[in-house]
C-alpha cells in the first residue's frame, strides 16, 4: 500500500529566533545513513543531539534501507574486501562514469576516508558479509552490508539509542530558520503537532528530490508521470528547496535524475533491488511501436544498466519491452515478477498489447542479421548483428527457440543530482561564503562529487564519509559556541 | 500438506531471491540461491533448515507495510510445523498438541493419577529407590512409551526424506549436520552476532545459549538414563548410585542445564514477537518447553528431597511428567530437532553434491 505523505501547512507565528534557550547542540535533519553517520559522531563528541526522520519507524532510514554495499579504498585484503583498490585507481573509477564531473578534491577525501569508515562502521555495529551470489565483480571494490542497508540502519539506530539521542519519527521539517548564514532553528511538525526547535548547529542530511514528482514533471514534462521510483516516497526535497531559496550556493543539474530499467510492473515507490531485470543484454528490446532502440549489447550489463533508464525514458509513454527465448532464459538474475511467456513471438507480442506485424517484422529481421560464432554470457564476446541499424554488438542470437519471455521495462528513478556545494568540512556556503553553524552530509550534497553518472556503492561512501565529518564538526562548533 | 503455507512461502521466496541481501544470515538463504524457482521439495527443505533467528525479517526492506508484504520467519515456520504434522503418522494428534499446550499439562496429569495408582499396588518391593516404585514396572511402562514415539517418528523422518529426496548419508553428510546442529551455526547469525528474537533488531546471542543448555542438559540427562540401564543390566549395579557415579553426574548437571535452558527460552519466548513465529501453535511450543523444564527440574528436586515423604509425590510427577513427554514426543516441538538434523544432512548432500 502507498504511504500517503500530507501537505502540511507551517504554522509560521510559532517561528521565533533567538528566543527561548537553545534545546539542542546538533539538530539532525533526516534519518537514512549519512544523518545517522552525523549524529553518531555529534554524540559521540559529546553533543546534545536531536535527529528528525520524516518516516515512520518502519519505513526509516531513506533510500540507505534500499542500498547493499559502500564502494571503499584498501591498501591490503580487507575483512571480506579482496586484494587491493587505492586511491588513483578508486578516483579513476569515478572519472569513469562521472565523465569528469567531480569535484576532484571532495572526491579524493571521500575516497581517502572510506577505508577508515570500515572500521568504523563495524565498530558501530555494522556486520558486512562475502560479496553476494551473481555481484563477484564487486568482491575487490565493495563491502556487502549483512543483511543489506536496513540491517545497517538498525544497527545505527541502535547504536543512538545507546547514546541517548534523541528521534522523532514522522517528524516533517517545514522551515529551516537561517539569518545572515546563521541557523538558529527548525520548524518541525511531529506526528502532527509543530514546533519551533532551537540548536546551535543543523547538520542537513535529508536526500534529494526524487520522489518529488511535481518537480520531475518541470524537468522531464509529462514523461515523469510514467517514471516509477526505486527508493523511499520521503525523498521530495523541501529542505533542499528551502535552503536553495534562501540563497544555498548549489551544485548538480537541476534537472536531472538518476533512472536504470526497472520492470514495468514494480510498485510506484520503494521497489528497490528487486525491481531490476538483468536480461538486456541477452534480449532484443522493442519500444511500444514494436521496433529496436538501441544496442543491447553494448557492454556487460554492470556497465550499461544505468543509462537503460534514459533509454527507455526517451521512447513513447516511456516503456520498453526486453524479449528472450529459452536459450536466455537462466543467464541472469531471477526477477521478482514472472515473464510474460508465450510459445511464439506473435503470441507473446499479442499478450504484451505490443503491435503483432511490427515485433514479428523486427525479430525476424534481429534473427536474420545474427551471425554463426561463440557465445560467452559473461564476457563481450563480439557475437555481432551484420548490417542490422542499430546493430547489437555482442550476445547476438536469434531469437528462436521458444518458449518465449517477455518483460516490460520502465524508468526507475534511483536519485536526484541537484543539491547544496560544501567545503572540506562538509560546510554549506551562501554566496561563496560559509555559513556559520549549517552542514550538509549524503544525496543532498553527492552532487559535487558524482556530478553524472553512478558509481556502485559509491552514494553510501560519500553518506558516511561526510555524515562523520559534518557531525564531528558541528559538535565542535556547538562546544565552542556554547 | 496444505497448499496455502506452500503457495504463501513460495510468493515470499521468489521476492527474496531476487535480492538475496540476507544471503549471508544462514543455510537457508544459501539454499535459496540455488534455485531459479521453487517447488514443494524445496520449499520444505529451507523451512526446516530455518531456525527462526529472525534476522531476515528485521533486515528487510518489504516488510509489511510494503505491499511485498515479507515475513519469512513465519512463512517458513507454517511450512515446518505443517511438514512435521503432515509427515508423521497421525497429523490430528499433532495438530491438537501443537495448537493447545495444555493438552500436554492433561496427560501429564493423567499419567500422575496413574503413576499414583500404581504406587498404591502391594507388589512393589520396599527396598532400595525401588521402594517408591519397582524397577520392572518402570521398564514395563517406559519401555513402549520410549519406542513407540520414537518410531512414529522415525516413519515421520523416513516420509520426509522421501520428500525432500535424499539420498543415502554419507559419513561427511552426518559430521557436517551434527557439527551445525552442536554449534547451532544457523542461529549466530552468519557473523557470530547472534539473532534478532527477543529484542527486536537488536542481535543477541542469548537464544542460542539457551537453546544449548537445554539441548546439551537433556542430552546429560538421556546419557544419564542409559548409562544407569547399562550398570543396571551389563554389571548389576542398582540404583540408588552415590553422588559420585556416572548416572548421577551426568543426571544432574543436566537436569540443572535443562531447568536453566528451559526457563530461559520460556522467558525469552514472552519477549518475542508472535507475529514471526508460526501461526496458531504457539501455545503447544510453551507447552513442550514447559513439559521439559518439569521432567528436569521435577528430577532435581526428586534427588534434593531424598528419602523424605514429599519424595513419593515428586517421584509421581517426574515420572508422569516423562511419560508425558515421551508419548507426545513425535507430535510436540521435539520433532524440530529430528527434522532439523535431517535437513542439515540433506543441506550437506546438495551443497556437496
Amino acid at each position: 500500500m502507498p504511504i500517503e505523505i500530507p501537505k502540511i501547512e507551517p504554522n509560521t507565528a510559532l517561528v521565533r529566533p533567538g528566543e527561548e534557550p537553545f534545546s539542542y547542540d546538533v539538530i539532525v535533519v533526516g534519518g537514512g545513513n549519512a544523518a545517522l553517520c552525523a549524529a553518531i559522531r555529534a554524540a559521540e563528541s559529546g553533543a546534545k543531539v536531536l535527529l528528525l526522520e520524516r518516516a515512520r519507524r518502519s519505513y526509516r532510514g531513506g533510500n540507505s534501507r534500499h542500498t547493499r554495499n559502500f564502494r571503499c579504498m584498501h591498501q591490503t585484503p580487507k575483512g571480506v574486501l579482496t586484494d587491493q583498490y587505492l586511491e588513483d585507481e578508486f578516483f579513476e573509477d569515478l572519472v569513469k562514469v562521472t565523465k569528469g564531473d567531480t569535484d576532484e578534491s571532495l572526491a579524493r577525501l571521500a575516497i581517502r576516508h572510506s577505508e577508515e569508515c570500515y572500521d568504523w562502521m563495524q565498530s558501530q555495529g555494522v556486520y558486512f558479509q562475502e560479496s553476494l551470489s551473481g555481484t563477484l565483480s564487486l568482491s575487490r571494490t565493495n563491502a556487502f552490508f549483512l543483511g543489506g542497508g536496513k540491517a545497517l540502519v538498525n544497527a545505527y539506530y541502535n547504536r543512538l539509542e545507546d547514546l541517548s539521542v534523541d528521534v522523532h519519527y514522522l517528524a516533517t521539517v517545514l522551515d529551516i530558520v537561517i539569518q545572515d548564514r546563521l541557523f538558529d532553528g527548525v520548524l518541525v511538525d511531529i506526528k502532527g503537532k509543530q514546533s519551533y526547535i532551537r540548536a546551535r548547529a543543523v547538520v542537513l542530511a535529508s536526500g534529494g528530490f526524487e520522489s518529488n514528482k511535481e518537480w520531475l514533471t518541470r524537468a522531464w514534462g509529462d514523461a515523469a508521470k510514467n517514471f516509477l521510483i526505486r527508493g523511499t516516497p520521503y525523498n521530495t526535497g523541501e529542505v533542499l528547496k528551502n535552503l536553495l531559496d534562501k540563497g544555498a550556493d548549489q551544485v548538480g543539474d537541476p534537472t536531472q535524475c538518476h533512472a536504470v530499467a526497472i520492470d514495468g510492473r514494480a510498485p510506484e515507490y520503494d521497489g528497490g533491488i528487486v525491481t531490476r531485470v538483468d536480461c538486456v543484454p541477452f534480449s532484443v528490446v522493442l519500444n511500444k511501436n514494436g521496433e529496436r532502440f538501441y544496442d543491447e549489447g553494448e557492454d556487460v550489463w554492470p556497465k550499461r544498466y544505468a543509462i537503460w533508464g534514459r533509454l527507455v525514458a526517451a521512447q513513447p509513454d516511456q516503456v520498453g519491452y526486453a524479449i528472450i527465448d529459452q536459450k536466455s532464459h537462466n543467464l541472469f538474475m531471477p526477477t521478482v515478477f514472472t515473464a510474460t511467456q508465450a510459445n511464439s513471438i506473435t503470441e507473446l507480442a499479442e499478450k504484451l498489447g505490443l503491435p503483432v506485424k511490427s515485433v514479428e517484422k523486427t525479430i525476424s529481421k534481429f534473427n536474420a542479421a545474427c551471425q554463426d560464432g561463440e557465445f560467452y554470457p559473461t564476457e563481450l564476446d563480439g557475437l555481432s548483428t551484420k548490417d542490422l541499424k542499430p546493430a547489437k554488438t555482442n550476445w547476438a542470437r536469434p531469437i528462436d527457440t521458444p518458449p518465449f519471455y517477455g518483460y516490460q521495462l520502465r524508468p526507475g528513478v534511483t536519485f536526484t543530482y541537484l543539491g547544496f556545494k560544501v567545503d572540506g568540512d562538509a560546510r554549506v556556503s551562501f554566496s561563496n561564503e560559509r555559513a556559520t553553524n549549517v552542514w550538509a552530509a549524503g544525496e543532498i550534497m553527492a552532487g559535487s562529487i558524482l556530478g553524472q553518472g553512478y558509481l556502485a556503492g559509491f552514494g553510501m561512501t560519500i553518506g558516511t564519509v561526510f555524515g562523520r565529518i559534518a557531525g564531528k564538526e558541528a559538535a565542535d562548533y556547538a562546544r565552542q559556541s556554547a | 500438506m496444505h497448499a496455502k503455507a506452500l503457495e504463501e512461502a513460495n510468493r515470499q521466496l521468489a521476492i527474496c531471491n531476487a535480492c538475496r541481501y540476507c544471503e549471508g544470515f544462514c543455510a537457508s538463504f544459501q539454499a535459496m540461491t540455488r534455485y531459479r524457482s521453487f517447488n514443494d521439495e524445496n520449499i520444505i527443505h529451507m523451512a526446516n533448515l530455518c531456525h527462526n533467528c529472525q534476522a531476515c525479517y528485521h533486515s528487510c526492506q518489504y516488510t509489511c507495510p510494503h505491499e511485498f508484504d515479507l515475513n519469512i520467519p513465519k512463512a517458513l515456520a507454517d511450512v515446518r510445523v505443517e511438514s512435521w504434522e503432515s509427515h508423521v503418522p497421525g497429523s490430528l494428534i499433532a495438530m491438537k498438541l501443537q495448537s493447545n499446550g495444555w493438552t500436554i499439562a492433561l496427560i501429564t496429569m493423567v499419567a500422575a493419577i496413574l503413576f499414583g495408582l500404581v504406587g498404591n499396588i502391594p507388589w512393589i518391593s520396599d527396598e532400595t529407590f525401588y521402594s517408591l516404585i519397582s524397577h520392572n514396572s518402570l521398564v514395563a511402562v517406559f519401555t513402549p512409551l520410549f519406542f513407540g514415539p520414537l518410531l512414529i517418528l522415525f516413519v515421520g523422518l523416513y516420509r520426509y526424506w522421501n520428500t525432500v529426496g535424499g539420498d543415502w548419508i554419507r559419513w561427511a553428510d552426518l559430521t557436517s549436520a551434527f557439527h551445525a546442529a552442536g554449534t547451532m551455526k544457523n542461529l549466530d547469525g552468519g557473523m557470530g552476532q547472534g539473532c534478532n528474537y527477543e529484542n527486536t533488531d537488536r542481535y543477541s546471542k542469548t537464544r542460542k545459549w539457551a537453546h544449548h543448555a537445554t539441548m546439551y542438559g537433556f542430552l546429560l540427562c538421556f546419557a544419564a538414563t542409559s548409562v544407569a540401564t547399562i550398570m543396571h543390566y551389563g554389571f548389576g549395579l542398582e540404583a540408588p548410585y552415590p553422588f559420585l557415579s556416572l548416572p548421577k553426574l551426568l543426571g544432574v548437571s543436566g537436569g540443572i542445564l535443562l531447568t536453566l535452558g528451559t526457563s530461559k527460552l520460556l522467558y525469552l519466548k514472552t519477549k518475542s514477537d508472535p507475529k514471526l513465529g508460526v501461526s496458531d501453535r504457539r501455545s503447544g511450543e510453551y507447552g513442550f518447553i514447559s513439559i521439559l523444564w518439569l521432567v528436569s527440574t521435577s528430577g532435581l528436586l526428586l534427588y534434593w528431597l531424598g528419602g523424605t515423604a514429599a519424595a513419593g509425590a515428586m517421584l509421581n510427577i517426574h515420572l508422569a511428567s516423562i511419560a508425558a513427554f515421551f508419548v507426545t514426543l513425535p507430535y510436540t516441538k521435539m520433532a524440530h530437532g529430528f527434522f532439523r538434523l535431517a535437513a542439515l544432512i540433506r543441506e550437506s548432500q546438495m551443497t556437496k553434491a
